[in-house]
């Protein structure tokens, strides 16, 4: 009997490539680590792509196409990402890529994504350089901020808001946490700030009494964190263990209600990040959108799901608009690269528009205030900042 | 950096060396008792230890949710347990589970290695398919539930252990003393047992030559199961005192501490029950030491993250002079 | 003659024939696309892991080749057609499988050059991939404007001086072997092992932290490789206008020749030294380090030949690794990395040459074409109704599969897929009892 399933369920996939119609498949695929330290990262933005393409498949079914979702594991390793990248290429079917988790797998998998005009929409990519390339310019987007708007937004905040003078800078030694806190250094001592200590911790590394015990000493106004929850929780309970009750400021990867459980909840006084993404308790759509990623997912979900369901969102958007020109015919790759640049919502994670080279053209960030629960986050303040667009490289 | 600075610095640096060097005794210490006796390098055990600390981390919070008092309200006020008394139940539990699992994995992937005489790096490439089993087998039973980190739970609104105790002129955190009583309770015990008992003798035989202890009456497949056991169990307690000492376990925190005190081990000789001990804690004391002062002493040209290059050039400067570790037996060579 | 009297055991036509009926499968089933030249007969309707297994099968032809008995010219004729000819046309037609091609090339010379040290030597090395580390930035730094943050500037260099810089980053990481060998020669097996991994995990460190207080490896930030600076790229584009062939196809072609060159030259080469003088000087460290001495051998010298031999391959396939990612990262070259390179060794067989390229196909087929086909399959059986809990994506569980293959596959096969020749025989004639009847008659 279970073998007649099983049988079954082969001759059932097997249908599903044979089972052309007369439209064909459409797939769209995600690259993300989904095993390994990041997994949990990866797999959050994975979920958000599975519930968008649930919520908004229906854009694409709807002109007789058979929709398939994809999700693809990178590893966190540029050798795994990019032959993923050179099999998606060869797979006609394959219009469009969300991802990646990590810069330096998006980069050279984006180089072989751009040979064939295969678009990318990134959730998670703050470093410049992901749609700073002349080679790769017409298929990187990303839905989040970037690195040189963030870092200084953090620096404009902890220098004029919260009056530092004296500034600890730490970071994880990853291409986004010292790429955050370069951009963050660079605006704060444009600002006078004094910068004590500007030093890396390597990524998984969960004793920071070295750096503490002179933070005490030190008593520094500010310790700014550039990189992931997964530290910044235990770092955080560290310090205020050590009695360093000291403003902690951070950016978007400590976006996740992992924060509260790593950190304590009862050390959630004086931290703030800066995010895209407003927190669920001001944005009523993205209450709902964890309500419902709970049902589905029996956890809650992180910063980067949103961001993962939104960039889902614009390639579905744009599948469609291109299906669309294409009268109804399945578009080209060129084509539906094109039509991202042309979607306009608003997310999840605020506003979702692009300019010329893929940038949120005028980013609007949020200082948020931790709460001892996540879900009460507070805004505490926010800026609009114009996407820079410096000279392609 | 001012002198001040300097000496103010000297003495936390040093209990904070000291407590992260007793961790990485404890897993050296599951690590040296395998070499001894196999001269093969366990590396599935990071993921033991692992595997222990979440197991004890589990147990701890389904404690902490079964021993909740809680008034009329429905709000907790306190726990019928004392947090000590729990957390030597999840030392034990962590203990047996992991040295079964221990136990197992030997079973599975190094016994029939053995058996057929295989070359010594086999093994080794067995261990480090049973680690990428161990940690996606953990990850996936933790995801049926939801889950991925989870924190060490506090047992009160005051946590029990990160009261800080005056001594020497810092406050230490009750969990340091702790995890001291906790290694120095293992080391006592294991001394005792490979030295002082009939057990211990015939394990000590096996590690000298197999085929005489097998000779001589000793089983000898016996005695490896009760090293693994042994080792294993280490491991899990090791998990639950990196838990208590760092607040949160996931399936991934098993590389790092893994790699260092397997360095620790070999730091002190491996194979020696003591030098595991020394190497954890001089290796926690050179690490927290270049952490602490190399920044400040070269003004933030080389920063913190050199701290593993420092820790790998004394290893290296040990092993250049002492060849076989701080306390290794030099091998003697059958000629 | 002879392999013409001997028939029964002689598998030179089936060989032929199989090569030739399974690139042409091959072709069909994945089709042909240069430029104007379109074939894709099936395309989108057979499932995508049947063409994997279809590509396997084909690739396979080699192995067939090369283990079973054939004549010398059967040989050759499988290896050009195959070589020169079938991959060329499949893998420009799919660029997949020509990119999977050129890695497993790129962890082959790895794996041969961690041989000699491991293999042939016995000195357990745990942190190869630093001297891979070396050639990858020395290519990364030169080949791009890195270098002018701390030269006078002029870079970077012409796409073609990677050619130079192959045999460069050869010399620099074979001094670079020796000078990190010369300290650690006196620590022996497991301390040495564990060095090693010092050494390695050093290299990395410094490649993470070396952008301050001077620029040179920019750090995790990584260095990355204007395109446009591909090595011939006027030739190829010359090429691709004449041809029709789009130019990133050829420019994979190029590197897939380039790489297939240096491990030939790496077999050749290791083959040689394992016949040669040295190479029995290594087997006899290997075997008993005393008696070698006692018999002549100088050991310094010896291990440290082995240490440079091994670090000259993996800088060569720095250097190439660099150029075809056009981007270079600390983290490409962790623990895991020197792990992973160790376990395609072992896996195909310590001190086999041919082993050790078929434990580097093997790992690289397994976790960059199978186990995604497979989980990509499993999900498309899901869809079709198969019931697989809800929590169990299978893409997430890809290395879970793998761990369990690596410690299979040790134990069906513990001496390694295919055993080096050398310890075979001894072992046989051990079993045998021969060497006993040897000794007992002199």
């Amino acid at each position: 009997m279970k073998k007649q399933f099983v049988g079954l369920a082969v001759l059932a996939a097997l249908a599903v490539g044979a089972d052309a119609q007369n439209k064909g498949t459409i797939k769209i695929v995600s690259q993300t680590p989904l095993s390994g330290g990041q997994s949990k990262l990866g797999t959050a933005i994975k979920n958000g792509v599975e519930l968008a393409v649930q919520d908004f498949g229906q854009l694409v079914k709807s002109y007789g196409f058979n929709l398939v979702y994809e999700p693809y594991d990178d590893q966190a390793n540029k050798d795994t990402g990019v032959a993923n990248a050179n099999r998606l290429i060869n797979d006609n079917d394959v219009l469009a890529v969300v991802g990646h988790l990590n810069s330096g797998v998006a980069i050279p998998s984006s180089e072989v994504y751009a040979k064939v005009n295969l678009t990318m929409v990134s959730p998670a990519n703050t470093n410049p350089l992901v749609t700073d390339r002349k080679s790769t310019g017409a298929v990187t987007n990303r839905v989040c901020g970037r690195d040189d708007v963030q870092g200084p937004a953090g620096a404009d905040f902890v220098i004029t808001t919260l009056k530092a003078k004296k500034l600890y800078v730490i970071n994880d030694k990853t291409a986004y946490g010292e790429g955050l806190a370069q951009a963050f250094s660079a605006r704060a001592k444009a600002l006078g700030a004094n910068i004590v200590v500007d030093t890396g911790i390597e990524a998984g590394e969960r004793d920071f009494n070295t750096i503490l015990n002179r933070a005490a000493v030190d008593k520094p106004d500010v310790v700014y964190y550039a990189g992931i929850y997964d530290q910044a929780g235990p770092l955080l309970k560290q310090m205020r263990a050590k009695g360093i009750t000291a403003p902690f400021v951070s950016g978007d990867g400590i976006d996740s209600s992992e924060l509260q459980a790593l950190g304590g909840s009862d050390n959630m006084k004086n931290v703030y990040f800066t995010t895209t993404s407003g927190p669920i308790s001001s944005l009523p759509s993205a209450k709902r959108f964890a309500e419902r990623y709970k049902a589905k997912f029996g956890m809650d979900p992180e910063g980067y799901s949103a961001y993962g369901y939104d960039a889902a969102k614009v390639v579905l958007t744009a599948i469609a608009a291109a299906t669309k020109d294409a009268k109804g015919m399945k578009p080209t790759r060129a084509a539906v690269a094109k039509a991202v640049r042309n979607v306009k919502f608003a997310g999840i994670t605020g506003a979702v528009a692009f300019n010329s080279r893929g940038d949120l053209p005028v980013a609007k960030y949020f200082i948020v205030q931790a709460q001892p629960e996540y879900a009460d986050n507070k805004v505490f303040k926010a800026v609009s900042v114009a996407a820079p667009t410096p000279e392609l490289k | 950096m001012t002198p001040e600075l300097f000496f103010g610095l000297l003495p936390i640096t040093i209990v904070d060396g000291i407590s992260l060097g007793l961790v990485y005794a404890v897993i050296a210490l599951g690590y040296t008792m395998v070499y001894g006796v196999l001269e093969f390098i366990n590396f599935a055990h990071s993921e033991i230890f692992m595997v222990g600390g979440v197991l004890g981390v589990e147990l701890l919070i389904w404690l902490q949710k079964v021993t909740a008092i809680k008034d009329a309200g429905e709000k907790v006020i306190g726990y019928s347990i004392h947090p000590l008394g729990a957390l030597i139940i999840a030392l034990i539990f962590a203990a047996a589970g992991a040295g079964a699992l221990a136990v197992a994995v030997e079973r599975v992937a190094y016994r029939p290695l053995r058996l057929r005489g295989a070359p010594k790096l086999v093994p080794l490439i067995s261990a480090i398919g049973m680690s990428l089993f161990l940690i996606d087998a953990t990850r996936f039973i933790e995801s049926l539930f939801g889950q991925f980190n989870r924190p060490f739970p506090e047992f009160s609104a005051q946590p029990f252990f990160s009261v800080p105790v005056p001594f020497l002129n810092v406050s230490v955190p009750i969990k340091d003393f702790v995890v001291l009583a906790v290694v120095l309770l293992m080391l006592g015990g294991l001394i005792y047992l490979i030295n002082y008992t009939r057990t211990g003798r015939a394990i000590r035989a096996v590690a000298q030559d197999q085929s005489t202890s097998a000779l001589m009456g000793i089983d000898v497949s016996r005695i490896i199961t009760l090293v693994f056991l042994i080792g294993g169990a280490l491991g899990g307690v090791a998990g639950v005192l990196y838990a208590l000492k760092y607040g949160n376990v996931n399936p991934y925190i098993g590389f790092i501490p893994g790699l260092k005190s397997f360095t620790a081990a070999v730091l002190g000789g491996i194979g020696s029950i003591p030098g595991a001990m020394l190497g954890g804690v001089l290796l926690g004391l050179i690490e927290t030491f270049a952490g602490t002062y190399l920044d400040p002493l070269t003004g933030g040209v080389i920063d913190a993250s050199y701290k593993d290059i420092v820790a790998f050039g004394v290893l290296i400067l040990i092993l250049i002079f002492k060849p076989a570790g701080l306390l290794g037996k030099a091998v003697s060579e059958k000629v | 003659m002879s392999a013409l009297q001997d028939k029964r055991s002689d598998s030179s036509g089936f060989v032929v024939i199989y090569a030739l009926v399974s690139s042409i499968v091959a072709a069909i089933a994945i089709g042909i696309n240069l430029g104007p030249l379109r074939f894709i007969p099936l395309d989108g309707i057979i499932p995508d892991i049947l063409k994997t297994l279809i590509f396997l099968a084909f690739v396979s032809s080699l192995l067939l080749a090369n283990s079973l008995k054939t004549s010398a010219r059967a040989k050759m004729i499988v290896f050009l057609f195959v070589l020169v000819v079938a991959i060329p046309v499949i893998g420009v037609s799919n660029t997949q499988y020509l990119d999977i091609l050129v890695n497993i090339c790129i962890y082959s010379a790895l794996a041969l050059g961690l041989n000699v040290v491991v293999g042939f030597a016995g000195l357990l090395d745990l942190g190869y991939a630093a001297f891979f580390a070396v050639g990858a930035y020395l290519w990364a730094i030169f080949g791009s404007q890195q270098a002018n943050n701390f030269t006078g500037g002029g870079f970077p260099l012409n796409g073609n001086f990677m050619f130079l810089m192959i045999p460069i980053a050869v010399v620099v990481a074979a001094s670079f072997g020796a000078l990190l060998g010369l300290p650690v020669l006196k620590v022996k097996g497991d301390y040495l092992a564990i060095i090693t991994l010092g050494l390695g995990e050093v290299i990395r460190v410094l490649a993470n932290n070396l952008n301050r207080p001077i620029n040179i490896t920019n750090g995790s930030q990584g260095v990355r490789i204007a395109p446009g600076s591909a090595p011939l790229e006027g030739f190829l584009e010359w090429l691709s206008g004449l041809t029709g062939i789009e130019l990133f196809k050829l420019e994979l072609l190029m590197y897939y020749v380039v790489v297939l060159l240096v491990v030939g030259l790496a077999v050749i080469l290791t083959t040689r030294l394992d016949n040669s003088k040295i190479g029995r000087a290594w087997v006899a460290i290997r075997e008993d380090e005393i008696a070698a001495q006692a018999m002549g051998v100088p050991l310094v010298r010896t291990k440290l030949i082995a240490f440079a031999t091994g670090a000259s391959f993996a800088g060569a396939m720095g250097v190439l690794y660099a150029a075809k990612f056009s981007f270079v990262s600390p983290e490409s070259f962790n623990f895991q990395a020197s792990i992973s390179i160790l376990a395609m060794v072992v896996l195909g067989g310590l001190g086999s040459i041919q082993g050790v390229i078929v434990g580097a196909a093997i790992v690289i087929i397994l976790n960059q074409m199978v186990l995604t086909a497979f989980s990509n399959f499993l999900a498309d059986l899901r869809r079709g109704g198969l019931p697989l809990p809800s929590q169990f994506e299978p893409a997430q569980y890809q290395q879970l599969i793998y761990g369990i293959i690596l410690i299979v596959m040790m134990i069906v096969r513990p001496k390694g897929l295919i055993p080096a020749k050398r310890n075979a025989a001894k072992l046989e004639n051990l079993e045998r009892g021969e060497l006993a009847q040897k000794v007992g008659k002199q």
